[in-house]
């Protein structure tokens, strides 16, 4: 019982953590433009005005239009469950493994794209058409990145894969596992629409890729859906620490374990956030059509990954 | 009971077919063809489901009939009464919208009485097809399937490019048809009457070469009916024309039974092979999920894009079926159980998915009267069950949890990431690639479905007809209400039907079933070392979360009040058509990613002013992607073809006198040969 | 990229504080909601309107997201559509033009929602007053809330503006503030 309960107190946590995620990389990315910027933890401010506003849609959306929202964050939360921050091996795991962790974020992404279609604007659909042209190049890379993890593991389950790198160390700094981080890298850059893919502070639509699919969601539908996206980057950054560097968390269930646990996976996400702060600052947003060339690049990384694991068995 | 269910099937069959010779039309005409289909497929549903029960197969042996070549042979083992269940669980949906939708065929123009009796005729050859047991037996109703489906496919013979459709259909059909005359004289070494108990077990002495020529030629002749690439060109033209049902059927029943012959034949017949023969169905598969999804991205009529998605199915389905013979070619058998567990649960659920969204998409063409993309929109307003169900179809067909979909893809993925076990690297590469091109084709087809779902029922009305469209009758939205029922529970709860394909995999010879193969109660789980997921708790989880969400607004008061307004759309004053992002420009990112496959050809023509050329008179744009099959291989062969034909056709000069003359030199040649023999 | 990263930080922040300035240049219009201010105090997002202005206001406006003025510290950030958007900074008088489109903007944003116009072209036409291209002055389309004056008006001025309009002014009291008659 205890161990359900802290299966969902994950999943809860993420759903706290998430925006503070967010807060943070944008803090450092003020900083290194040289100027104060909002604290850390304006995105809860900005999700409580929003949660309070008046919604107001467009009067060609249908009833897929308001519930998306919904979906799109329960399908996140739901990941969030699955993957462990905190604690390893958890009930859940036998719930849902790394096949299904993507398959749910898949979902999230299909309703937010016919959402995106939903009140006729244009530009919305270009938003939903470039979405599903990156989420489905992107799919193969994660596909073999799982691959390449799960075949040292044994297993697609998220805690046996973490268990067998906490056995073995040896493993974490094996070509298979940093050639997978590097692609998964990539992904994680692409799925959570971070640049030089895609701009989440621009306010071009013909450069927007996420941002052009909820220029009609207003109030609580815009907070639940940037609180997802928020947990979505909570989610990938989770993934990326502790399926390659997962010491630090907790493998009992005693208080002094989680707390450490905590901390270090709380220093893992800030490392996180300073690299991708970092990398947001020195690269340019890059021209569509050279998103699939990033995202090839990073389908050979893990198909290398998945070869080396093969070969190195 | 079980023995009366044959001949009822039979009877039931046989009175749809009168029923449609009588009339066929008026609403008790079609009601009486669409009962007779109706119960007949519940007999054979009823059958499938009392073998499987009963785990003994059902034979039956006619000597009287065809006693040339040995009796009409039948027999229903646990493969045979899978494909029976399957053909009643879309059968019976689909002769229920059927009776409804054709009540439009009664203009005149179409025949119902052809429509009728082809229908109930086809149903009963698909359901002997899956029962027959011996050589003869089986290519007789296979042809009388073929030419059945033929006539379906022709019924709206005053639509243009149906004639053309359906000869190309012929064509194949019998072409495939003669690989498999080859292939089953082949096996039985000669012997017309013989049954499929005496291939099986001469099988085994037959030499090594024989033995690949005759998967070769099931791989090619099945797979001609199953539509793999390159042998799929009949598909997205034969699909579309015919009547929505009756696409449904074909695309739910008709191309799974090329999936039935390729396993009865490399399984059952041969027993299994070596290697290279699970390597290349899992090539050939591959190859078929992505281009048929990549080819399907880039239609905008309806019913086509859903025949170019069967063949990327086909192509999933193949891959499951071509790890598990990789897998049983080593002898790591619970891996070839999951691989072909796999892709017996994706044609199951293919089937149901698929004959769902052609239900839809038919519902649409009798709505809006066309199967242009780009002249639909606004239509889940106007056609709000259609919309849902067809929804849940696209949803399905995506793969996305918690739907049925998604079961047999993952299903798929851990048979082939279970690949790393096999001992041979060389051989195990492969695996990784067939992953990367699965998650391909997934990725693909869900941004293929939000295109399909999204120009076609969401936001405004591109065309008049899309305006007026009004819901459809409710008999059709039945049938598609029970299958969009069936997507939902396999999904929810599919270790209800999971233990049975144990069962039928393990009938086949070759493969002996671990004693706990796999454990299915809310989870499933591979044991053999590899993945586990509960769908069950997964679709609680998040319906909970779901109707949790609107609660917890409620406590916060975060439930503020919603107005309706005009669409922002960045301020323009009057929202057209127009505006609207199109069909072709939402696929056109992966036009442009895919270019080198495509090989789109352009055309621009720009009317300038006569006096300068900074004002423009007209321009005209056209782009076109000829998929590449038919013009590297089909075009020149059907050249050839012509070429021939044109030389022959020198031969009739309308000339009686020279005619007389060809007969009489006929005669003269006759005469001496006897003479000499 | 060293040097980049060298550039940073030898520049350090340059941040400026807001300076305690005279408030001539701002006007309140109506009295805000006081549920407005609170819900609005900490995190503000706006939607820039250019209602037909020569774009002298729009350059000093780009001036408040950068590294000087920072109005991001204080919760504002801008955003791309009305249906995020919490105030509509309007600058320019109303063309013929833009009019239709500023009252479907002003509609399509969620309330509770405030207008701050910045510049003499917005408050009474300025130079443009009379044209035939020009319909008005902001206030006769839509309600506003703020008027900063000046042409164009400073940075500071128009952060203070907006600050006002959130009730995060740093000198609230200040008695200077004046009320503007309709």
């Amino acid at each position: 019982m205890a161990n359900y309960l802290l299966g969902i107190g994950q999943g809860l946590l993420a759903l706290v953590l998430a925006p503070g995620l967010v807060g943070i990389v944008r803090w450092i990315k003020a900083r290194l433009q040289n100027r104060r910027g909002a604290p850390p933890w304006q995105p809860y401010l900005d999700l409580g005005k929003l949660f309070a506003k008046d919604v107001v849609i467009s009067n060609h959306a249908s009833w897929l239009f308001r519930l998306t929202p919904y979906l799109v964050f329960s399908s996140t939360l739901a990941v969030a469950c699955l993957v462990p921050s905190v604690f390893v091996l958890l009930p859940f795991d036998g719930i849902g493994d790394l096949l299904t962790v993507v398959y749910l974020l898949l979902l999230g992404t299909f309703f937010l794209a016919l959402a995106g279609l939903d009140p006729g604007t244009a530009f919305g659909g270009m938003g939903s058409s470039r979405e599903m042209t990156i989420a489905a190049i992107a799919e193969p890379t994660i596909a073999l990145a799982i691959f390449g993890l799960a075949v040292r593991a044994g297993s697609t389950n998220l805690g046996h894969i973490v268990a067998q790198t906490l056995a073995n160390p040896g493993l974490a700094v094996s070509p298979g596992h940093l050639l997978a981080f590097a692609a998964l890298f990539i992904v994680t850059m692409a799925e959570t629409g971070r640049l030089p893919i895609d701009n989440p502070a621009t306010h071009l639509e013909l450069t927007m890729i996420h941002e052009a699919m909820i220029l009609e969601y207003s109030g609580r539908y815009l907070a639940l859906i940037e609180w997802a996206s928020g947990l979505k980057l909570f989610i990938f950054f989770s993934l990326l620490a502790n399926l390659f560097a997962p010491w630090g968390l907790a493998t009992v269930l005693t208080p002094m374990a989680l707390l450490t646990a905590g901390f270090v996976f709380l220093g893992k996400l800030a490392l996180l956030a300073l690299v991708v702060a970092v990398i947001e600052t020195r690269v340019a947003k890059l021209r569509l059509f050279r998103v699939p060339e990033l995202l090839s690049v990073s389908f050979v990384l893990a198909l290398l990954s998945v070869i080396s694991s093969f070969l190195l068995r | 009971m079980i023995s009366n269910l044959f001949p009822g099937m039979v009877l039931a069959y046989s009175l749809g077919m009168l029923a449609a010779l009588a009339s066929g039309r008026g609403v008790m005409g079609r009601w009486l063809v669409a009962l007779g289909a109706i119960l007949g497929a519940a007999a054979g549903l009823a059958l499938g489901v009392a073998v499987i029960a009963s785990g003994t197969p059902w034979a039956m042996n006619t000597a009287a009939l065809f006693s040339f070549a040995g009796g009409l042979a039948l027999r229903v083992d646990s493969l045979g009464a899978f494909f029976l269940i399957l053909i009643g669980i879309v059968a019976i949906p689909a002769a229920v919208y059927g009776a409804s939708y054709s009540k439009h065929y009664e203009d005149g123009h179409t025949s119902l009485r052809q429509l009728g009796l082809m229908l109930n005729l086809f149903l009963l050859c698909m359901s002997l097809v899956v029962m027959a047991d011996s050589l003869f037996t089986f290519l007789f109703v296979w042809e009388g399937m073929s030419l059945s489906s033929y006539f379906l496919v022709i019924t709206e013979n005053s639509q243009p490019g149906t004639m053309r459709a359906g000869l190309w259909y012929l064509a194949m059909a019998h072409i495939g048809f003669v690989f498999l005359v080859i292939l089953f004289l082949l096996a039985s070494g000669g012997d017309w009457a013989a049954s499929f108990a005496s291939i099986r077990s001469g099988a085994a002495g037959l030499p090594d070469a024989v033995r690949n020529a005759i998967f070769l030629l099931a791989l090619a002749g099945f797979g001609s009916k199953a539509g793999i690439v390159p042998l799929h060109v009949w598909l997205p033209m034969a699909h579309p024309v015919a009547p929505s049902h009756i696409s449904a059927l074909m695309s739910g029943v008709l191309i799974k039974l090329g999936i039935y012959g390729l396993l009865r034949v490399a399984l059952d017949l041969l027993g299994g092979g070596p290697t290279w023969w699970g390597v290349v169905v899992l090539g050939f598969g591959a190859i078929s999920a992505v281009l048929g999804v990549l080819y399907a991205l880039m239609e905008h009529d309806l019913k086509r894009l859903l025949a170019y998605h069967s063949v990327e199915n086909i192509g999933i389905i193949l891959m499951g079926i071509g790890a598990g013979l990789v897998f049983q070619s080593y002898g790591l058998m619970t891996l070839a159980m999951l691989g072909f567990i796999g892709g017996l649960f994706h044609t199951l659920n293919h089937a149901i998915f698929k004959g769902l969204l052609f239900l839809g998409a038919g519902s649409v063409l009798h709505a809006t009267g066309t199967r242009n993309m780009e002249e639909m929109g606004g239509l889940i307003k106007r056609m709000p069950w259609t919309a849902l169900f067809f929804l849940i179809g696209a949803a399905a067909i995506s793969a996305l949890p918690p739907l049925n979909g998604f079961i047999s893809e993952w299903l798929v993925f851990q048979a082939l990431l279970s690949g790393f076990q096999l001992p041979r690297p060389e051989v195990a590469i492969v695996m990784p690639l067939a992953v990367g091109m699965l998650a391909l084709t997934s990725g693909l087809a869900a941004a293929c479905f939000v295109k399909a779902f999204g120009i076609t029922f969401l936001a405004i009305p591109r065309s008049t007809e899309a305006e007026q469209a009004h819901e459809v009758a409710l008999p059709m939205r039945l049938a598609m209400g029970l299958l969009a029922f069936l997507c939902v529970g396999l999904g929810v709860v599919p270790f209800t039907v999971t233990p049975f394909f144990t069962q039928i995999i393990a009938e086949l010879s070759g493969i002996s079933a671990p004693p706990t193969a796999f454990n299915f109660n809310w989870t499933l789980q591979n044991t053999a070392g590899f993945g586990q997921m509960s769908p069950t708790l997964i679709a609680i989880g998040l319906l909970l979360i779901l109707g949790l969400i609107p609660l917890c607004l409620r406590i916060f008061r975060a439930n503020q009040k919603l107005r309706v307004s005009s669409t922002w759309g960045c301020g323009y004053t009057g929202q057209t058509p127009r505006m609207e992002y199109t069909a072709t420009a939402f696929a056109e990112p992966l036009r442009r990613v895919f270019a080198q496959l495509y090989r789109p050809t352009r055309e621009l023509s720009i009317d300038f002013h006569p006096d300068s050329k900074y004002f423009v008179h007209s321009i005209e744009y056209s782009s076109e992607i000829t998929p590449w099959f038919e013009k590297v291989i089909y075009g020149p062969l059907v050249g050839v073809f012509r070429f021939a034909a044109n030389q022959f056709r020198r031969l009739q000069s309308g000339s009686l006198h020279l005619y007389l003359l060809y007969i009489s030199i006929t005669l003269i040649l006759l005469l001496v040969v006897a003479r000499w023999l | 990229m060293p040097s980049l990263f060298q550039k940073i930080f030898n520049t350090g922040i340059v941040t400026e504080k807001l300076s305690p300035d005279d408030l001539d240049t701002i006007g309140v219009v109506k009295e805000i909601e006081a549920r407005t201010r609170r819900l609005l105090g900490r995190s503000l997002a706006i939607r820039e309107v250019d209602a037909g202005s020569c774009n002298g206001c729009e350059i000093e406006i780009t001036g408040l997201t950068g590294p000087v003025y920072d109005s991001e510290r204080f919760g504002i950030h801008f955003v791309a559509s009305p249906r995020h958007a919490d105030l509509l900074l309007v600058t320019g008088p109303v063309t013929r033009n833009m009019e239709i489109a500023l009252i479907k903007t002003y509609e399509a944003a969620p309330g509770p929602k405030l207008v701050v116009a910045v510049g003499d072209c917005a408050r009474t036409c300025g130079v443009f007053k009379g044209s035939y291209a020009v319909a008005g002055s902001v206030d006769q389309f839509i309600p506003v809330d703020v008027v900063v004056t000046g042409c164009p008006p400073e940075p500071k001025d128009i952060l203070r503006g907006i600050l006002t309009a959130m009730d995060r002014l740093p000198e609230k009291n200040h008695p200077i503030i004046r009320r503007e008659t309709p």
